[in-house]
């Protein structure tokens, strides 16, 4: 069953007299544990088409379905509501509250949620485990490298049992090191846990990982690859 | 709520610099406006004090027509129910009566009109405490047949102590009036205008000069201070029924109220100007801290922090700085001003002089009474609540896509 449905998306900017097509006419689907890149030249629309994706931007033209609710049609409000219920987020820099802890940011969104306390510690102690920063759990982000970061960042993403997680590039900030680090563990709970991600990215080694890779130039798609022997697309 | 406010007291001293600064300057506005409020309204009380001291006493009950027509025969009967009633409010600390009239005072020669009062010698001097300022001669007794003149008029009269003053003047009810008194003191008042007009006598003695038997124009009513004053007045007020009426000091010498209330005005103005100051600092800071952290908004709105919880923390932050302004500068002041209060600064020079000539003493005030303190709270309370009305706005307009990008 695909949990993201997308239909003749269009978004056009009108910057002065020249009206910029920075998503021009995508359809596209995502199934539950796909494991895919969005990559493209500079400008090409990565961040437009995932911010809609998000709820964050409003499309021009088109229709967003997330298992089956129209985006356009929730009220501001309940779009903050629905992020929280039903997306990830990982941002490609800043992430994180600098004032909270790295176990803090990761229960936030848990607590926005309102759950019960006992279930937040248990969660985010078994996330901070699963991105390798058990330890690290009282640091605040200053405290911490942009990899470990970018890491905390997954984690809370995932606290709040979103159905997918978007990344808007979210090693290019990272060395190599870090990069591959934390490819692997967004790769190792897309296996083991079958959580969706959808990524943008420059960065060919972080492509090679991917098990779909959606090209764009010019806000149009001009190929949609899947990889054999992978996950979801049996 | 508990995050929102652990959040917002975190955020608070993220940037410590400036947050203290801005404290800071809430801190010294709240002492600047304190110290002064303290010292106006020192001054005020002093003069209050003096004010009711000179004269007129907290409280009068008069006939009701006495104030309107102050003549004799507005007096009225003393009737001890009455006086008992004002004494059985706990407030009232104590009566003593008056009877007030004018006449013509001369010595061989020469006439001048007087004030005359007679009065309780011992209840007049618990108050106003003339007897100390006799010059020569001695104080009044309880039934004294003999009167204690103001200097001036005695000057002009050429009289001294044991000469002889006629008086003459109309009774109650027309009765003319006319009588020698032995002249038993000279006191030297600190208005220039008693100082040149009064005559006291004892009040059996002024009554029987009046034909005016155990009648009085005023029972005189103290009590600790003004704050008690108003409290009292309300009760008895409503006690009151004719042919009496009370009065409060300020009723009686509303020029003074009026003083007062224009030199307490100016005050606030000035104060306003400094918090007005202090609160464009607050504002500042706020604005900076919206700008520098709008990404930051951005990314907690994206996963999903409502706008509202949002802008409740940014509303705490603002409040914090305001209150602990508040308290810093309540903190220091109050100690500060108790020390001041009780240790006036002694005034010099002509200013001292003068003061003192007109019976004040030469000391700069200060009020510790709760209002110098509760107003700067209200102020900038008032004022950060009105801020913090800023970050709540912004946030609620703001586009999380651009936030984001910023
Ligand atoms: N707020 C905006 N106003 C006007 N034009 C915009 C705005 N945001 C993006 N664009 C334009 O839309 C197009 C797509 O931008 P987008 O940021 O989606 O590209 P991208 O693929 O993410 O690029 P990059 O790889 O550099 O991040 C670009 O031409 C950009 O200039
Ligand atoms: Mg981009």
């Amino acid at each position: 069953m695909n949990i993201i449905e997308i239909t003749n998306l269009h978004k056009i900017y009108n910057e002065s007299e020249v009206n910029v097509h920075a998503v021009n006419n995508v359809s596209l689907n995502f199934k539950e544990g796909e494991f895919a890149a969005i990559v493209g030249p500079s400008g090409s629309g990565k961040s437009t088409l995932l911010n809609m994706l998000g709820g964050l931007d409003e499309p021009t033209d088109g229709k967003i379905l997330i298992d089956n609710t129209d985006l356009s049609e929730l009220k501001s409000s309940d779009l903050i509501q629905f992020r929280m219920q039903n997306i990830g987020f990982v941002f490609q820099s800043y992430n994180l509250i600098p004032v909270l802890t790295a176990k803090e940011n990761v229960e936030f969104i848990m607590h926005l949620q309102n759950r019960p306390k006992k279930e937040c510690e248990k969660r985010t102690m078994e996330l901070l485990d699963a991105v390798g920063l058990k330890g690290r759990e009282n640091s605040r982000p200053s405290k911490l490298s942009g990899g470990q970061q970018q890491r905390v960042a997954v984690a809370r993403a995932l606290a709040s049992k979103p159905k997918f997680v978007l990344a808007d590039e979210p090693t290019a900030n990272l060395d190599s090191k870090s990069t591959e680090n934390l490819l692997e563990i967004m790769e190792d709970l897309n296996k083991k846990e079958n959580i969706t991600f959808i990524f943008s990215t420059h960065d060919q080694r972080v492509v090679n990982k991917a098990h779909r890779v959606i090209t764009l130039e010019d806000g149009k798609i001009i190929s949609d690859e899947r990889k054999k022997g992978t996950g979801s697309d049996s | 709520m508990n995050t929102n406010i652990k959040l917002a007291w975190r955020n608070l001293w993220r940037n410590r610099r400036r947050t203290l600064i801005t404290v800071a300057s809430i801190f010294f506005g709240v002492m600047l406006s304190a110290y002064m409020t303290s010292m106006q309204e020192g001054s005020y009380t002093k003069m209050v004090d003096i004010v009711v001291k000179f004269y007129s006493g907290y409280m009068q009950v008069h006939h009701e027509d006495y104030w309107e027509n102050k003549s004799i025969n507005n007096s009225f009967e003393y009737n001890q129910e009455l006086a008992d009633e004002l004494l059985a409010n706990k407030d009232v600390e104590f009566v003593f009566p008056r009877l007030e009239s004018f006449g013509l005072a001369s010595s061989k020669e020469l006439t001048k009109g007087a004030m005359i009062f007679g009065i309780d010698p011992l209840g007049e001097n618990q108050l106003t405490k003339i007897a100390d300022k006799v010059r020569s001669g001695k104080y009044l007794e309880a039934e004294d047949e003999g009167v204690l003149m103001g200097a001036g008029l005695a000057k002009y009269l050429q009289l001294g102590v044991n000469d002889t003053l006629v008086i003459i003047s109309q009774g109650y009810h027309g009765v003319s009036a006319a009588e020698k008194f032995p002249v038993r003191g000279i006191i030297k008042h600190v208005s220039p205008e008693l100082n040149k007009t009064i005559v006291y006598m004892s009040l059996a003695k002024c009554q029987e000069f009046f034909s005016a038997e155990n009648r009085l124009t005023s029972l005189v009513i103290n009590v600790a201070d003004n704050d008690v004053m108003k409290r009292a007045f309300h009760d008895l007020k409503k006690k009151m029924k004719a042919p009496y009426s009370i009065m409060s000091w300020e009723e009686m010498q509303p020029e003074v109220v009026q003083q007062i209330e224009s030199d307490r005005a100016g005050g606030i103005i000035m104060k306003a100007i400094l918090y007005i100051v202090i609160a464009f600092g607050i504002l500042g800071t706020i604005m900076m801290m919206i700008m520098e952290r709008r990404r930051e908004f951005g990314v907690m709105v994206a996963i999903g922090m409502r706008k509202g919880k949002l802008a409740s923390v940014i509303f705490f932050e603002t409040l914090f700085i305001g209150l602990l302004g508040i308290l810093s500068g309540l903190l220091v002041s109050y100690p500060l001003l108790l020390l001041q209060s009780a240790n006036p600064i002694p005034l010099t020079g002509q200013a001292a002089q003068l003061m003192e000539e007109f019976g004040f003493e030469p000391y700069m005030f200060f009020s510790t009474a709760w209002q110098v303190f509760s107003q700067q709270a209200i102020s900038v309370s008032v004022i950060t609540l009105i801020i913090a009305i800023y970050p709540v706005i912004s946030i609620f307009r703001f586009k999380v896509i651009k936030a984001l990008k910023a």
